[in-house]
């Protein structure tokens, strides 16, 4: 290193540490938002120089003479050589997405700091480190999946843990995901009538790409963001127009079986009508919305309002049940460590990459990049005033529906509001009421306007941005209903297809109907079961959501873990022991509490016991109106306690398979790995 | 004289670094770059028929969106 790089990285870490000690320190006055964000990229920017590089070469032992997959089984189609900058883009793009946005608005309610260590901590030594591993033996076979590469590295029984494992997560995320919309939707003519816009928009440009001007993404991507944004300022009109309104007005109930039913036709259509139109729209909203907050919080700079630490840490908040440990670790899954990623980093990416050095820049660098995502949703949830952030995360069985009431419970926590703030505050987005809009993405929405409206259009437009955030996070949030619950019906058809192999065939139209109509009533159960939870399904089922996700991530370290030893580096194995280490105990800690946990609110066992006891009294307790209605509260904490207990047993069996793997590793003198393609290297 | 020619390399850059955009955005929803594809299929299979952007388009976009084993989209 230069003399003259040496000052630069020092200079770095000096910004870096200043900004962090504002941002920790402060206590009483309120801090900046661009001191986080300053502090943030500092910090990125050292992990990726002194550590992801470091990983790469000491730990990876890449080789830059070895050819890739995409050199030796270059097809020009999903083998291609390609730009490490567009394949960056590329990669971004896939593993960014709602769980950044949602899981740090959440966080917030024990105030900023919590979770903004969490996020920068798990990005640096779990998050990115994770990515960058899988892509980095996918590169080396051939761009295999991680379920591939766990069976021939781990094991058969390994492999197949894994798969039930991704499916239980497809069905909890699906039905979480589903969930924020629902709450987002809910009572809002406004919001509703442009997500339900979408369909037809989405179906016009299907046809235009695929009749009229066939393969032409830009035009019809232009074409649907015309059309997306009239229905976004006609949803004004329709909203303050009562017969109209009344159209696009439902309750939440209603509008769970609305996207149920739409998650089955929309996976039943061809792919080029509806899911794919729809996916270019929010791929590219995506990327333009994320570059548009970070101006935005660059241009206005906002103060946090939040403090740094409430007093919800105990575990007694109202927007998620739970104190900091375990809970916090799961609640914040994206933008901190995503099992997810895993599966993409296995997908098309280690097919394109041109050099196997570039893994650090993508698989790391990326990963940065949606950790900083994260961040500027923890500032958007941030800047909003306390009083509203607690009223609108809060369900209804807490602060009750009156603003006054719902004030005055809210300034007794010690976040001081009005009941005019309130109001206030709904009538600035256009909307009847904020309160109790749980799920994070309303919460978002207002923090956005309230950042985009200090540099764009100001109070005016505010109800519009406000709108705008709601469709971004809806308009992505269908399209994984969409395209997951294709997902769970590949694998529901392949585990009934063992048992009747004519089931497995995936161009029969009754398979299709049946696969996507058993799949919808999995994802569909849990949603149907959160909307109807009288504390609000996200308090309840969140942290399951973030168990299940985190496992992966698990599942997903333990692999890397395992081929690091197979790999003889056992010496560096602490950088992969670490992060999963501390994921597994998560993971399993929390999948313990969100069981038998004794208080009702996290333990779902407690629960179940809380309303027995009842019954067998003869009582009824809300939201129950019929003895019925209690059973069938009860057989719904069975079912999440079962669920919970499920991926804790997941997250046990692989660590037993991995242990037989490392003791295998270690009494071999060689590398026992299934790389492909050291030998095709040589000889060429 | 040599203004011209520093005019035209910035021009040049320009474009380069706008075809690398528009070539990002399209990757982004899987359409890989049909030029390298044709070139590749010219270099290395003269003789086997070459698909039309169109139906690069369409093998692509089914390719993307169709799951099948270790096939799937994330979720977040």
């Amino acid at each position: 290193m230069t003399l003259q790089e040496k000052l630069t990285w020092g200079g770095v870490a000096l910004l870096g540490a200043v900004s962090f000690a504002i941002v920790a320190l402060a206590r009483g006055e309120s801090v900046n938002a661009a001191w986080l964000v300053v502090a943030s990229v500092c910090i990125y920017f050292i992990a990726y120089r002194f550590y992801a590089l470091f990983i790469a070469d000491k730990v990876f032992g890449v080789d830059v003479k070895r050819l890739t997959p995409a050199h030796r089984r270059n097809d020009g189609l999903d083998y291609v050589p390609t730009n490490r900058w567009v394949l960056f883009g590329h990669h971004f793009a896939a593993i960014a997405g709602a769980g950044p946005l949602v899981g740090p608005v959440l966080a917030a309610q024990m105030g900023y700091l919590p979770g903004t260590l969490w996020i920068l901590a798990g990005v640096v030594f779990a998050g990115a480190v994770q990515d960058m591993t899988v892509l980095f033996f996918s590169t080396r076979r051939d761009g295999k999946s991680l379920a591939d590469m766990i069976r021939s590295e781990m094991g058969p029984g390994a492999g197949a843990v894994a798969g039930l494992g991704v499916f239980l997560i497809c069905l909890i995320v699906l039905a979480v995901l589903a969930m924020v919309v629902v709450m987002a939707l809910q009572g809002s003519p406004w919001g509703t009538f442009t997500v339900a816009c979408t369909i037809p928009i989405a179906l016009i440009m299907g046809f235009y790409s695929r009749f009229i001007r066939p393969g032409r993404i830009g035009e019809m991507s232009l074409i649907g963001a015309v059309l997306l944004l009239i229905a976004l300022v006609y949803g004004r009109t329709v909203s303050e127009t009562p017969a109209l309104a009344a159209w696009f007005n439902y309750d939440a109930k209603t509008l769970a079986m609305m996207i149920i039913g739409y998650g089955f036709v929309a996976s039943v259509l061809p792919v080029w009508m509806l899911l794919a139109p729809r996916d270019y729209l929010s791929t590219f909203l995506k990327i333009g919305v994320i570059t548009l907050l970070a101006i935005g919080i660059i241009i206005v700079r906002p103060d946090l309002q939040m403090p740094a630490i409430t007093k919800f840490v105990d575990g007694t908040g109202p927007v998620w049940a739970g104190s900091v440990f375990p809970f916090l670790f799961i609640t914040i899954a994206c933008g901190a460590v995503s099992g997810w990623h895993a599966l993409i980093a296995s997908g098309t990416t280690p097919k394109m990459i041109e050099n196997e050095r570039q893994v650090a820049f993508i698989g790391y660098g990326a990963m940065l990049m949606e950790s900083f995502v994260a961040i500027m949703a923890m500032i958007a949830a941030t800047v909003i005033h306390p009083g509203v952030y607690f009223a609108m995360n809060s369900s209804p069985a807490l602060i009750g529906t009156d603003p006054v009431h719902a004030a005055e419970i809210i300034t007794n926590w010690g976040f001081v509001v009005t009941p005019e703030h309130l109001t206030q505050m709904a009538k600035d987005v256009g909307e009847l009421t904020i309160m109790s809009r749980t799920g994070g993405a309303p919460t978002l929405a207002v923090g956005m306007a309230s950042i985009l409206s200090g540099f764009l259009g100001g109070k005016a437009l505010a109800g519009i941005w406000y709108h705008f955030a709601i469709l971004f996070e809806a308009l992505f949030i269908l399209t994984t209903v969409d395209a997951g619950t294709r997902v769970c019906r590949f694998m529901i058809q392949d585990l009934i297809g063992n048992f009747v192999p004519a089931f497995r065939a995936t161009n029969s139209w009754i398979n299709t109907i049946i696969g996507s109509a058993l799949s919808c009533l999995c994802w569909g159960y849990f949603l149907y079961a959160g909307v109807v939870d009288p504390l609000g399904g996200i308090r309840t089922m969140w942290p399951l959501f973030g168990t299940a996700n985190q496992m992966l991530a698990a599942i997903a370290l333990i692999f890397c873990t395992v081929v690091v030893f197979k790999m003889k580096r056992e010496k560096t194995a602490i950088i992969m022991l670490f992060p999963t280490a501390w994921l597994v105990i998560c993971t399993v800690v929390a999948g313990l509490e969100k069981a038998f946990h004794p208080d009702p609110q996290i333990g779902f066992l407690a629960s179940a016991s809380k309303y027995g006891a009842a019954l067998a009294e003869g009582k009824l307790m809300a939201p129950a109106k019929s003895v019925g209605e209690m059973g069938r509260i009860i057989f719904n904490n069975y079912v999440n306690a079962t669920l919970s207990l499920a991926f804790t047993a997941i997250v046990l069996a692989t660590l037993v398979f991995a242990f037989i793997e490392i003791r295998k590793a270690l009494g071999n003198p060689k590398d026992t790995t299934r790389e492909i393609g050291a030998a095709l290297a040589a000889g060429e | 004289m040599s203004g011209m020619r520093i005019g035209r390399k910035v021009i040049e850059q320009a474009q380069f670094v706008c075809d690398r955009v528009a070539e990002t955005a399209r990757l982004m929803v899987g359409v890989p770059d049909y030029d390298a594809y044709v070139a590749h299929r010219k270099a290395l299979h003269p003789t086997l028929p070459v698909m039309t952007y169109e139906e690069f388009f369409r093998e692509r976009q089914d390719a993307r969106y169709t799951v099948s084993n270790g096939r799937m989209r994330g979720c977040c």
